[in-house]
């Protein structure tokens, strides 16, 4: 989800041999042992009987498959994780949109404090931000003790453990990222443009919707992107604003990752993870170029 | 925005801070409440004071994760950058083979969910004996940041006039001396820039190193996770405040010393 690292391909020397190893050894040794190998025995284990046999060699069953296909838990699971996915997208990119045009166009001198302020949380563990959000939404909370002390309730309203709490919580921590898509993808926004629509007696919000709408269209597109498939591999913020009652994906691979030990399923829901992740990014892409033509 | 009705502004204009006030809600609450009194997590605060705070700095398994977790960051960091300024020398300077999926290989944990390498980090590793290890934690967070220092250190190393090295080669600087006097020195606010991305990564990332650790390598994200599993009290709320000055406090030093906007 970044730029290509592109090199300038002219005027590059060919390499003697014995540098370019040296080079590049430390560091793709590290990649292949922290990235590559890891998919390749997470596909491994995710066709093996046991987590023994994942490992040792062993044998290749789809039990793990079936298993995920033939119970209607993980069918919830999945569809789960999808509506927390689109709810936490469609949120956090309307909530986005209109801080990222602001910085986009304001003239005002605390322009550079306020777009750090806007992408300041990224630098806080997200663990910290769960935090902050059971406090807020928590039993004993402030909107709980807010509404109390105004009488406005008699009882507790639930707004954790449940998944409303995870996706109000997910809306917030990724909206950084909603952010900072939508800023490098407004690049074709054009105030003069604007004006002139105006001049020529465009209403503003036909100026909104016939202009600045559209051109900012393909950021828009990268923003729920890149949100949707955050919050649908997301385990910490779901596992901890859901008390362990919110089942998604991420929940479930960690559950059978480091609870039931079942580290064949842990890598079969892994692999459908990766699955639905990849296949979103190209249809993306394929949608992104659509666009711009 | 300009031919707004006043109203049109004003109206703007609170929907902006409406948003950005969603938006720092929690790290705000989060600050709020670190300075409350009381045992329990509770609003508002009664009464203030750094009670939470000094029973974080009393709390030994929180001390003692907090040192584990600035070590691992810290060689996280240096062997991150050391290996990204060698693949993107490769990258910048040289022709070969298979630049393209060295390419690939440097791009692709981007595409790859935290959960998912989480997973096969840990089936790795765990026959190996790294499970809870430090090699093991440092390994993991290895995948992870790489791509991140490549990416500044390129983007630095692109910047550089090779004429000036030609320059030192030309007067009879061995070629080590051009990469030691000149190379190393012109790219470094991308160095220091990956460093300190590679740091935060490490230091904050909470769920590939759920995966790898529990006791002996816990990590401090892990530990306020496993906390908050049972209890949700102010003493987290001190901890996080002390987590976010540090951030924020690298950051601001980076800025300070190098420009970060210039090193990124």
């Amino acid at each position: 989800m970044s730029a290509a690292v592109t090199a300038p391909a002219s005027g590059a020397p060919a390499a003697s041999r014995g540098i370019l190893l040296i080079l590049l050894l430390p560091g793709l040794v590290a990649l292949i042992i922290t990235f590559l190998l890891p998919l390749l025995w997470l596909l491994r284990a995710s066709f093996a009987s046991s987590a023994v046999g994942a490992l040792s060699g062993g044998d290749w069953t789809l039990e793990a498959y079936t298993t995920v296909l033939f119970d209607p838990f993980y069918w919830r699971v999945a569809w789960n994780t999808l509506v927390v996915g689109f709810n936490v997208a469609i949120f956090a990119v309307i909530l986005s949109y209109p801080i990222a045009l602001f910085l986009v166009r304001t003239q005002s001198r605390f322009r550079g404090v306020l777009t750090a302020l806007a992408v300041a949380p990224l630098l806080t563990s997200s663990v910290v931000r769960t935090y902050g959000w059971m406090v807020i939404l928590g039993d004993r909370g402030v909107i709980n003790s807010t509404l109390q002390s105004l009488s406005l309730t008699d009882g507790v309203i639930r707004l954790t453990n449940n998944s409303f709490g995870a996706t109000v919580a997910l809306i917030e921590i990724l909206m950084p990222y909603a952010i900072l898509a939508m800023l490098s993808g407004f690049g074709r926004l054009n105030v003069q443009l604007e004006e002139a629509a105006a001049m020529l007696g465009a209403s503003r919000l036909k100026v909104f919707t016939r202009i600045v709408l559209p051109l900012s269209l393909p950021g828009v597109l990268t923003a729920a992107l890149l949100v949707f498939v955050l919050a649908i591999s997301a385990f910490v913020t779901p596992r901890l604003m859901g008390g362990g009652r919110v089942f998604v994906l991420g929940t479930e691979v960690f559950n059978e990752a480091t609870v039931t030990l079942n580290w064949p399923l842990a890598a079969a829901l892994s692999v459908m993870l990766l699955v639905l992740f990849s296949s979103i990014i190209l249809l993306y892409q394929r949608a992104l170029r659509a666009l711009e033509v | 925005m300009q031919n707004n009705s006043l109203i049109g502004r004003v109206a703007w204009n609170t929907l902006i801070t409406l948003l950005y006030l969603f938006l720092l809600a929690p790290i705000v609450i989060v600050f709020i409440i670190s300075f409350d009194t009381r045992q329990y997590l509770a609003f508002p605060p009664e009464s203030l004071s750094f009670g939470s705070y000094v029973k974080v700095f009393e709390n030994v398994k929180f001390i003692s994760a907090f040192w584990r977790s600035l070590a691992i960051g810290v060689i996280v960091g240096v062997v991150s950058v050391s290996a990204g300024m060698l693949l993107s020398l490769s990258l910048v300077r040289y022709k070969f083979r298979g630049k393209a999926a060295v390419n690939f290989l440097i791009l692709a944990p981007f595409l790859v969910p935290h959960i998912v390498l989480a997973v096969g980090i840990m089936l790795v590793i765990a026959p190996i004996g790294l499970l809870d290890s430090y090699p093991g934690i440092v390994l993991a967070h290895l995948g992870i940041t790489i791509p991140y220092t490549v990416r500044t250190i390129t983007m630095s190393l692109m910047a550089v006039d090779t004429r000036v090295e030609e320059a030192a080669l030309v007067h009879g600087a061995s070629p080590a001396m051009v990469f030691w006097r000149i190379t190393l020195p012109l790219v470094r606010p991308g160095l220091i820039a990956g460093a300190v991305i590679a740091f935060l990564i490490s230091f904050d990332e909470a769920t590939i190193s759920l995966f790898i650790v529990s006791v002996k390598a816990s990590t401090l994200p892990t530990e306020i996770y496993h906390y908050l599993e049972y209890s949700t009290d102010p003493q987290i709320a001190a901890l996080s405040v002390i987590l976010i000055l540090i951030s924020i406090g690298v950051v601001v030093a980076v800025e300070r010393l190098v420009g970060l906007r210039r090193a990124i």
